[in-house]
């Protein structure tokens, strides 16, 4: 195998010269211009020798020049969940494109082009890159393969419906003929793109469903790969801040006499609620700032603590919530004595957590009198570019924004707030200036995953569930963050998974409590709202079949009839994990069931708990059903990743607040898991000819459950709350 | 004026002498590969080579450096195991962000350099300084393998 060469050549990207400038949509024809290439730096508005260069683009995401070069742009970002190759993938199986010559390009910040079809606005998130994506460009691919054949077609005048493609190339079988995409590019030009060419059957792919190596990780290996931290626009000058304390906080006054005498330190800027120090480089900026003496007005949330968030979510929970779900009668199925069994319930809670991207937050910003320039990775380009536009003070039109590879997202990077200050800062600055957070900023400032508060009863009658109350409590992200999906008191996504939970039920009722917790700003996190769901539907689930004295897999397993797909990823996990074979002492096994992100996913976790409490994760072992599989080897990777972020959440993660201060600042005090922590994990693909699902959080939501599970199974002790709190399990607390 | 010897080439830079290495590397010699994620040498995103030994550059003050060479992400592909490695992070699709692999990529190839057969606990012992957040660990786990085997068949 060593000397097994790749199965496509590595893309060698900074060789790949700039080709062509996006069209608009239904442009159509030979488009020429600029372009900022993907992992590679050209200084912005300099027309380059290859901007002569012309190139069939038929659309917003296929170009091809006449050197047979194909390059697509990508709607979605790439953070490392190899969106950049599943998306050409998907491109390039319906344009039957050479994969060989195939190379990804950032998108601009343009939300007419690329809006994502789900979310509605330029973003990355929710695991949804191929979902929303799926159709619109397999519809483009074979709208831009139709021009050519009908363009080879029509010179050698014969039908299109005789002629065939394949590998960027036309082909008349009868005759022999053949003619490559790049010497069809004129033709095609003049062809107007059809709006329903026929998409490929399933059987017909050659791309989809083959793992292809990734193209964005051969330069991830030698340094030579550009994240929004790497970039050197020419005079670049360095920047770090240091943001309010306590949210809403401001700065009183600011002693700078020791921070100007030390070398390279070039400026102090000082906003209403930051200030930042301008140096020669990274270092001088970070000494700059700590030898800034600034005295700040706390302002109103200086006395926020986490015991005054937590009693307001406790108290929260205790309202009837917003109806985001009703099903038959839960109010008379869950009054005493209304049926046999009984009514059991519980509560669940998930604590406000950090995203610690390993790449620190950090943006560039060149402002000038009438425009401004900016250099970022981020999932919400176009979010950017108007928060540059506000802190440059300049309109929109007047702003350019460079996106780059993201160093991690997780949903941190859903947020433009790291660009506003860049930009209010450098909007003070002559010349361009990157600000980098350090980390102790990037945790204390963070735009934290809620904490969440679950109330759910059930009754249990014999091993049946007939009704279910599921109350989640906590912060309404999406009234935020796209306001419109927030109606009627429910946040789809605080209920998501929650309402639509796979278990068949007959009486079923699910709330929401919106309760923002003061001091702290809330957005997503990778798995979002179903990580909290998940954990407290899984969990409790767990202890109705403890009760019922039945098998966890075979207690899901029986309210699963509706849901086959679920019930063949029970039965193979059950299959592969070892599932009801014999232990060492004090280990168990545990089990999740999710439907999440639409993706079909049974989980087991194996784990042993020690004298005092400390819990070593052995074995996970997962099957999914994610639908058709576009790059089955990335799907496995996604949900390994996934897993460990999940598991590294359960393990050691929570934010915590004194004072109004988050109390955790660097990787010694809000730790995660490490190489060391991590248990060979086994994925298995379920072959499906479904549409695709989600994959990019699914792992995320699905392992913290599972192990939650396996540690009640080897302990007895049903944790009802996250991080695992050692104590409850040390042997000594239980004998 | 600091010398250094970064890549085989002597550089001369004009910095303070506790500035630590990592930036002087990224913000004055422009290779950015290495890079910065958290500055107090807990996660290992800045790890570098000096005489082939890894070090948390961002601790590291230039004037320590001494006559010691330095080698980075950006030239370890020229070094028979850094060659390995590399290949074995692509066989395996080891990479998600990668932001972090720059510096398991210098741990890794350091174990092997002192280390040619790692087992599960030299991996563990070497690269527990490295965080991933897209959680990479077992496929890097697997790739020191390969990396490893592809040693002794050569």
């Amino acid at each position: 195998m060593s000397g097994k060469r790749r199965d496509t050549p590595a893309v060698h990207l900074p060789g790949h010269e700039p080709v062509a400038s996006l069209s608009r949509r239904g442009f159509m024809g030979l488009a020429a211009g600029t372009a900022f290439v993907f992992g590679f730096y050209v200084p912005p508005r300099r027309i380059s020798q290859a901007a002569e260069r012309a190139s069939f683009a038929p659309n917003a995401f296929i170009r091809i020049d006449r050197q047979d070069n194909v390059t697509l742009i990508m709607p979605q970002v790439e953070m490392g969940q190899g969106t950049y190759t599943s998306i050409s993938m998907v491109l390039a199986e319906e344009l039957d494109a050479d994969w060989s010559r195939v190379r990804p390009e950032h998108a601009p910040a343009d939300e007419k082009n690329y809006a994502n079809p789900d979310l509605s606005i330029q973003a990355t998130g929710n695991s949804n890159s191929v979902r929303a994506w799926w159709k619109p460009l397999r519809q483009a691919g074979a709208s831009t393969r139709a021009c050519f054949v009908e363009a080879a077609a029509r010179a050698w005048g014969v039908t299109a419906e005789e002629c065939r493609a394949e590998n960027s190339t036309v082909i008349h079988d009868r005759t022999g003929r053949r003619a490559s995409y790049g010497s069809l590019v004129d033709r095609a030009a003049a062809i107007e793109p059809p709006k329903n060419a026929p998409l490929k059957n399933i059987d017909a792919f050659r791309l989809i469903g083959r793992s292809l190596k990734r193209l964005d990780t051969p330069e991830k290996t030698n340094g030579k790969a550009t994240y929004g931290i790497d970039v050197m626009p020419p005079g670049v000058k360095f920047a770090t801040l240091a943001a309010s304390p306590v949210l809403g906080g401001k700065v009183v006054r600011v002693d700078d006499k020791r921070a100007k005498t030390i070398p390279g330190v070039q400026q102090i800027v000082v906003l209403d609620d930051l200030v930042a120090v301008v140096g020669d480089h990274m270092w001088a900026a970070k000494c700059g700032l700590e030898a800034l003496d600034i005295t700040w007005d706390d302002g109103p949330n200086g006395e926020v603590s986490s015991e005054v968030i937590w009693s307001r979510l406790r108290t929260a929970s205790l309202r009837d919530g917003a109806v985001a779900k009703e099903a038959g009668d839960v109010a008379t199925a869950l009054r005493p004595g209304a049926a046999a069994g009984e009514v059991i319930s519980a509560t669940y809670e998930m604590p406000l957590l950090a995203h610690a991207c390993m790449e620190p937050m950090n943006c560039t910003v060149h402002v000038t009198p009438n425009s401004a320039e900016a250099w970022i990775g981020t999932q919400v380009l176009e979010r950017v570019h108007a928060a540059v536009a506000k802190g440059a003070g300049l309109s929109e039109s007047q702003v350019t924004v460079h996106n780059h590879l993201l160093g991690g997202g997780f949903g941190r990077r859903l947020e433009p707030d790291m660009a506003l200050s860049a930009a209010r800062i450098a909007k003070r600055v002559e010349g361009p200036v990157k600000v980098v957070w350090t980390r102790e900023e990037d945790i204390r400032h963070d735009i934290y995953r809620p904490a969440y508060h679950d109330f759910l009863w059930a009754r249990l009658e014999g091993d049946r569930i007939t009704a279910w109350k599921h109350r989640v409590s906590g912060s309404a992200v999406m009234a935020r963050f796209l306001p419109a999906f927030f109606q009627k008191g429910v946040d789809p996504d605080g209920v998501d998974s929650a309402q639509n939970i796979p278990y068949d039920i007959p009486n079923l009722r699910v709330e929401f409590n919106q309760e923002e917790p003061p001091g702290v700003v809330t957005g997503f996190w990778r798995g979002v709202g179903p990580n909290n769901n998940v954990f407290a539907i899984e969990s409790f689930i767990d202890e109705l079949a403890h009760k019922a004295g039945k098998d966890p897999i075979a207690f899901r397993r029986a309210h699963l009839d509706k849901t086959p797909r679920l019930q063949a990823a029970l039965d193979l996990v059950r299959e592969k994990s070892g599932w009801g074979t014999p232990l060492p002492p004090h280990c168990g096994r545990g089990v999740s069931a999710q439907t999440s992100f639409a993706s079909f996913i049974a989980c087991v976790v194996e784990c042993e708990v020690g004298e005092a409490g400390d819990v070593k994760l052995r074995r996970v072992t997962t099957a999914v059903d994610t639908g058709v599989a576009v790059n089955p080897d990335t799907i496995v990777a996604q949900l390994q990743g996934g897993h460990i972020y999940s598991l590294s959440a359960a393990l050691w993660e929570e934010v915590t607040l004194e004072k109004g201060r988050v109390q955790q600042s660097n990787f010694n005090d809000y730790r995660v898991l490490r190489i060391d922590e991590t248990p060979p994990i086994e994925v298995h693909v379920i072959k499906s000819r479904e549409a695709p699902g989600g994959i990019g959080e699914t792992g995320s939501t699905a392992a913290l459950p599972a192990l939650r599970n396996a540690i009640y199974a080897a302990t007895g002790v049903p944790l009802r709350r996250m991080p695992i709190d050692r104590k409850l399990i040390s042997r000594s607390n239980r004998a | 004026m600091v010398t250094l010897t970064v890549n085989g080439e002597r550089r001369e830079v004009e910095v303070p002498l506790e500035m630590p290495l990592l930036w002087v590397l990224r913000d004055v010699l422009g290779l950015t590969g290495t890079k910065f994620g958290c500055g107090i040498a807990q996660c290992g995103a800045c790890t570098v080579h000096l005489d082939g030994k890894p070090v948390r550059s961002c601790l590291l003050p230039v004037s320590a450096i001494g006559a010691r060479t330095i080698t980075t992400i950006e030239a370890i592909g020229n070094t028979p195991n850094g060659a390995k490695v590399q290949k074995a992070w692509l066989d395996l699709e080891v990479i998600q962000c990668g932001y972090c692999q720059s510096g398991q990529i210098m741990s890794a190839t350091a174990l092997l350099d002192s280390t040619p057969h790692p087992d599960d606990a030299d991996i563990d012992a070497a690269m527990a300084g490295n965080i991933c957040r897209c959680g990479t660990y077992v496929r890097i786990r697997q790739a020191i393998k390969r990396a490893a085997g592809e040693t002794a068949s050569s």
